[in-house]
């Protein structure tokens, strides 16, 4: 079933590019972000059937940092939030020249 | 197709696969966030069945407990704690210029990828290499014998990753101070 792993992670991917490139709530970004990690955790898992059980400790860290990463991020959004009374990435163009 | 799988579980894990897709393509495209939120909830939880089915156990249980559980709570608890739970009036979707780099990003990925998939892969261990270590060691060892023994020094960094990212969460979502506002 490798390479139909492969072929699912492989889409799953690619839609949460095209989500990352085409939404502008901050949000829905950020779980685009998140469908990205988990389809990079397929592939481990699959190649971890022909690599060794490597690829599976490799998810449980790219969880760990997921977590860490929601969690600052979401933090992030509602400091924004505060400051700017939306998420709509439009709106927020402090650094913008 | 592979003769030494039965027909139940190809099709489970087409099942599984293709539910995961179709979610994700909901997730992506509904205006709503707490929607776009359930549709991933739904995408991960398809994913840990694919998981459990390639021999991965463990990594489907706390797939299920980490992402479908804490990490999904926490997303929609900010979208109602900020009130977002509506289609927002100014439109989501960006201009026709993104969605097209979108689509010229995503024909490119699936390409490279596609690419990299009927690559010949050599494997470096036996064929039921796993299903034998589950069976003769159960379903946690496996995975637990690498993390403590020659990931041990990136499974202790991971701690000081959690607590920064506890202390930096605490310290942005505070409000601010009363000198700072006076």
């Amino acid at each position: 079933m490798l390479a139909e792993a492969l072929f699912f992670s492989a889409v799953l991917f690619t839609i949460g590019v095209a989500g990352v490139l085409t939404r502008r709530n901050a949000i829905i970004v950020f779980m685009c972000v998140e469908l990205m990690l988990n389809a990079v955790n397929l592939t481990f898992v699959a190649f971890s059937q022909v690599y060794g059980v490597g690829g599976q400790v490799f998810v449980f860290f790219v969880m760990t940092v997921a977590a860490a990463e929601a969690a600052v991020g979401l933090a992030i959004i509602i400091a924004l939030f505060r400051h700017r009374q939306t998420v709509n990435l439009q709106n927020i163009n402090l650094l913008k020249g | 197709m592979h003769p030494d799988l039965p027909l139940f579980y190809t099709f489970n894990f087409y099942v599984f696969g293709i539910v995961a897709v179709i979610a994700a393509l909901l997730f992506v495209t509904r205006k709503s966030p707490v929607a776009a939120a359930m549709w991933l909830v739904t995408t991960m939880f398809s994913l840990a069945a694919l998981f459990v089915m390639l021999d991965a156990q463990f990594i489907g249980a706390i797939q299920v407990l980490v992402y479908a559980g804490a990490i999904m709570v926490v997303f929609l608890f900010v979208i109602m704690l900020l009130n977002l739970g509506h289609p927002s009036e100014v439109a989501d979707a960006r201009g026709p210029g993104w969605k097209l780099a979108a689509g010229a990003v995503g024909v490119a990925l699936l390409a490279q990828i596609f690419a990299l998939t009927r690559a010949h892969v050599q494997p470096q261990v036996p064929p039921g290499y796993l299903q034998r270590q589950i069976q003769f060691r159960g379903v946690i060892a496996p995975v637990a014998g690498p993390l403590f023994h020659e990931y041990l020094l990136a499974f202790e960094v991971t701690s000081v990753l959690l607590l920064a990212a506890v202390v930096g969460a605490v310290v942005l979502g505070r409000r601010r101070m009363a000198t700072d506002a006076g």
